[in-house]
């Protein structure tokens, strides 16, 4: 099976704390530590696992500039086949329509029978994976935590309220996200990344995808962000200041007055 | 002035709260919008839901058809590509059921998509200003989006109250105009998720922890902190997804909802599916390292500290 991982670099919320420009026109970026997007990693090692059992290849594809490439090269240490990295000017400021349709451009340019992507990253939006099948006029299901293959179909799993699972039957090719708790992602150790560090990593821009200027892109998106704010929230939470003591003795009187301690 | 459309989800034949929320919000973007809702399914139970929709919307579009039985984001997209007029804008749940769904719409019907929107200030011209959130909450956004071709939009659930006000609508019957509903995926069963050794959704006070706690070694500490306080141990998603406590014992929406009296928020962020599982207003009492933690935002009392060092301590005053 020939199977196509979309992945992104993003800020890891938790190594970082958020704060947003005084301008308003970005958050801090400066110190922030990046990483592959969370459930980007559940679908490469749901991938990978599926390679090991059908065989075939794992390609990482990543829409983002030069530095992105640190985390095509990370899924390859994990045990993907190849990275792909679609780099341009011109597909700065896409929307999530912009991004589905580079990606589009590259999945044509291939034969892929199972596309995979995280089910959301930083932005939460959770749309990239289905504008893409819809694109391809591929099936596709969202918030998959279950994989079983059956010939040229699949049984798939997909979390719902409650914590129920929605068995579905999907016909290949076809595109999948999927949810985090879906598998283990193993650990890469510097050795890993090590190894794949001079593997040559191809870079696509709009050009070598046949992709038109303007098509993508700022100019393009019909969504974008005005700023990053502030909101005024209601009073937030009484906050306890003192010594760690001084916390506890507060917390616990007051435990005791909402019936949280005996 | 653009068509708005309402996705009614419902269940057992009841409309769910998002219909109301729909129709506020739909005001929102133009206070004279005549919205009408869309609801799909079949027989008797689409009847009972478009009763429910005709007393929140004037107009109402049934879709009955045995392939809409069961709400299979890929039919009923296909549905609605179909009926929904081009240049309309759609509003959908941000559910499980509107993430599959919705993205894909706005492609079959080249309309722009913005996702889990939590606020709304109103079209100017064609361009309409909405509140999102990225990085987990820890941020929020103004987005700007062109709706000159349409535009499909899902609202996160709670976001936008229902002011009360009510319709007598009528119900047309649009079955006729779904066309081809064949699909290359099927809807097989839903499989209910596993009870657990311990029932969280009864316990009064529960200690609940998140990505705080940083190893599986750690969950005894809060362990120990429930026995002092003859509390239950509860959990975020990322505990789950790590397997250091069962998926019975997790709290939000694709867990357990909980009506505790007293909700002990650990190293928990505080996101909006955590917090979509706490019901009944519990006294919540947040401690979290990260004084940004949304967190805070919502809890009763909060103390910056690292759960590692006071959990211990709290539970050595207790008496555990």
């Amino acid at each position: 099976m020939e199977i196509l991982v979309c992945v992104k670099r993003v800020p890891d919320t938790a190594e970082n704390e958020i704060t947003i420009k005084g301008d308003g026109t970005d958050i801090q970026r400066d110190d922030l530590v990046y990483s592959v997007n969370e459930w980007d990693n559940y679908a490469t090692e749901e991938a990978i696992q599926i390679r090991d059992k059908v065989g075939g290849a794992v390609t990482v594809v990543t829409v983002g500039d030069s530095e992105a490439e640190e985390i095509l090269r990370r899924q390859m240490a994990m045990g993907a086949d190849k990275g792909i990295l679609l780099a341009d000017d011109a597909f700065e400021g896409s929307d999530g329509r912009g991004i589905a349709s580079i990606l589009k451009a590259e999945i044509l340019k291939g034969k892929y029978d199972l596309i995979l992507t995280g089910a959301q990253a930083d932005d939460g939006a959770a749309q990239v994976g289905g504008m893409l099948a819809a694109m391809l006029d591929w099936p596709y299901a969202s918030l998959v935590n279950k994989i079983e293959i059956d010939g040229k179909k699949l049984k798939i799993g997909r979390e719902i309220e409650g914590g129920n699972q929605e068995m579905n039957e999907i016909e290949l090719p076809c595109v999948l996200s999927i949810q985090t708790g879906i598998n283990e992602p193993r650990y890469v150790g510097i050795r890993g990344i090590r190894k794949v560090a001079s593997v040559e990593i191809p870079s696509h821009g709009a050009g070598d995808l046949g992709i038109a200027a303007g098509s993508v892109g700022a100019a393009a998106a019909r969504v974008k962000r005005a700023d990053y704010f502030t909101p005024v929230m209601g009073k937030g939470a009484e906050m306890l200041e003192g010594s760690m003591e001084e916390k506890i003795d507060k917390l616990i009187e007051l435990l005791k007055a909402k019936g949280g301690l005996k | 002035m653009a068509q708005i459309f309402a996705y009614i989800a419902h269940k057992n034949g009841v409309v769910e709260d998002s219909a109301a929320e729909l129709a506020v919000a739909a005001k929102k973007i133009d206070a004279a919008a005549q919205p009408t809702a869309i609801v799909t399914g079949s027989g008797s139970t689409l009847d009972s839901a478009c009763q429910g929709a005709a007393k929140l919307y004037a107009q109402v579009w049934k879709l009955d058809n045995a392939a809409l039985a069961y709400p299979n984001g890929e039919v009923v997209r296909k549905a609605l590509a179909k009926i929904v007029p081009a240049g309309s804008i759609v509003l959908i749940p941000h559910d499980t059921f509107g993430m599959d769904m919705a993205p894909g719409l706005s492609i079959k019907l080249d309309a722009a998509y913005a996702a889990d929107i939590v606020g709304l200030d109103g079209l100017s011209g064609a361009t309409l200003k909405a509140v999102r959130q990225e990085f987990a909450g820890m941020a929020h956004t103004h987005v700007t989006i062109d709706t000159a071709k349409g535009a499909v939009l899902t609202l996160r659930p709670g976001s936008f109250q229902p002011d009360g006000s009510s319709a007598s609508g009528s119900v047309t019957d649009k079955s006729g105009d779904a066309g081809d509903l064949g699909a290359k995926r099927r809807f097989l069963q839903v499989v209910e998720a596993e009870t657990g050794d311990v029932d969280i959704t009864k316990a009064d006070v529960l200690v609940s922890v998140g990505r705080g706690i940083e190893d599986a070694e750690n969950i005894s500490i809060a362990q120990e902190l429930a026995e002092a306080m003859g509390a239950v141990v509860s959990c975020s998603r990322p505990i789950v997804d790590a397997k250091w406590l069962e998926k019975s014992r997790q709290v939000g929406t694709s867990g357990k909802t909980v009506k505790p009296k007293v909700y002990m928020a650990m190293g928990i962020s505080g996101s909006f599916q955590h917090l979509g599982g706490l019901k009944g207003s519990p006294f919540i009492v947040a401690v979290n390292k990260n004084p940004k933690a949304p967190i805070f935002q919502v809890a009763d009392v909060g103390i910056v500290e690292n759960i590692l060092e006071f959990m211990p301590a709290l539970t050595e005053k207790i008496g555990g």
